[in-house]
């Protein structure tokens, strides 16, 4: 199976890249359509499983124990075939 | 005195505290990440500064699985006083050894330069020998100090007394500098053992390179 974890900053947490990148669209002619801009990060893992339920257990672990800070990052995880 | 510097892949002020600590009158040594044990009688640990790891995922997030944190744990789980400088107050965070954590500064520059820092608490080992509200002048160096902590978090660092610094200018006005929560520069744990601070006191050691105010802050733990 291949796990997709997307990680970004909390709302509510201040995300500084997601300004300073909104602010350039802005001067580049995308202010009428671009309402907010968060940057974050994507990890992309291959598993040795079979099982979607396991894959996702196990990723979700992963990511409490070490691919989050859960403090200031929430993440997402989609597990494909 | 016995004072062991912990060394990382990418660890790059190991030396200046072992300068730091042993001009102050302390044995040092510098422990590599890969041991699994602190020599005997260590009196204080110090997680050095740097880029561990090449920052890589996120600052101090892969050195908290280094062999040598599990010694460290356990240390300060028995008492034992751990200081985290910039790049080890970002591992401690991590770690949970301290609440909180360091996100990318505000204006997203890397910072370096003296700055003021304003005594918040004394009531702890490492700043026992400064008086509140009194102001330091000490090198910061970093890309990752913009200190977070949730508003309850915050409440609760307030109310035990756990913040140590905070950013200021020369007269002890707040200052922003890199947009962390209450300009906090410097936390410690709940049971005042554990201590972390973005700016560096061992680059501030001698007159003669401009500012020596990090004698008096690290002096404190040597009462």
């Amino acid at each position: 199976m291949k796990a997709i974890i997307n990680i970004a900053l909390k709302n509510g947490v201040l995300d500084s890249q997601g300004k300073a990148t909104h602010h350039t669209l802005d001067t580049q002619g995308f202010k009428e359509i671009v309402a907010d801009v968060r940057v974050g990060k994507q990890i992309i893992m291959e598993l040795n499983c079979n099982d979607a339920a396991t894959a996702k257990d196990e990723a979700t672990k992963m990511c409490e124990q070490l691919l989050a800070n859960t403090v200031i990052e929430d993440y997402d995880i989609t597990i494909e075939a | 005195m016995k004072v062991s510097v912990l060394q990382f892949p990418g660890t790059n002020c190991e030396y200046d505290t072992k300068y730091a600590f042993e001009k102050l009158g302390a044995e040092v040594n510098i422990i590599w990440h890969e041991e699994t044990t602190l020599p005997e009688d260590t009196t204080l640990v110090v997680v050095p500064g740097g880029f561990s790891y090449g920052d890589y995922l996120r600052s101090g997030a892969l050195a908290k699985f280094a062999p040598i944190m599990t010694a460290v744990k356990d240390y300060a789980a028995n008492g034992g006083k751990v200081l985290g400088i910039c790049n080890g107050f970002q591992i401690l965070t991590e770690t949970g050894l301290l609440p909180g954590a360091l996100k990318r500064n505000d204006n997203l520059h890397f910072i370096s330069k003296h700055h003021h820092l304003k005594i918040i608490n004394n009531d702890n080992t490492f700043l026992s020998e400064l008086n509140i509200n009194d102001v330091v002048n000490i090198p910061v160096a970093h890309h990752d100090g913009n200190y977070f902590i949730d508003p309850d978090g915050l409440k609760e660092l307030e109310a035990n007394g756990q913040v140590l610094l905070r950013y200021c200018d020369k007269d002890g006005n707040n200052q922003v500098l890199n947009g962390s929560v209450e300009q906090i520069a410097g936390v410690c744990n709940k049971e005042k053992n554990v201590f972390g601070l973005m700016p560096h006191p061992e680059r501030a050691m001698e007159s003669l390179l401009g500012c020596d105010d990090g004698v008096k802050m690290l002096q404190g733990f040597f009462k």
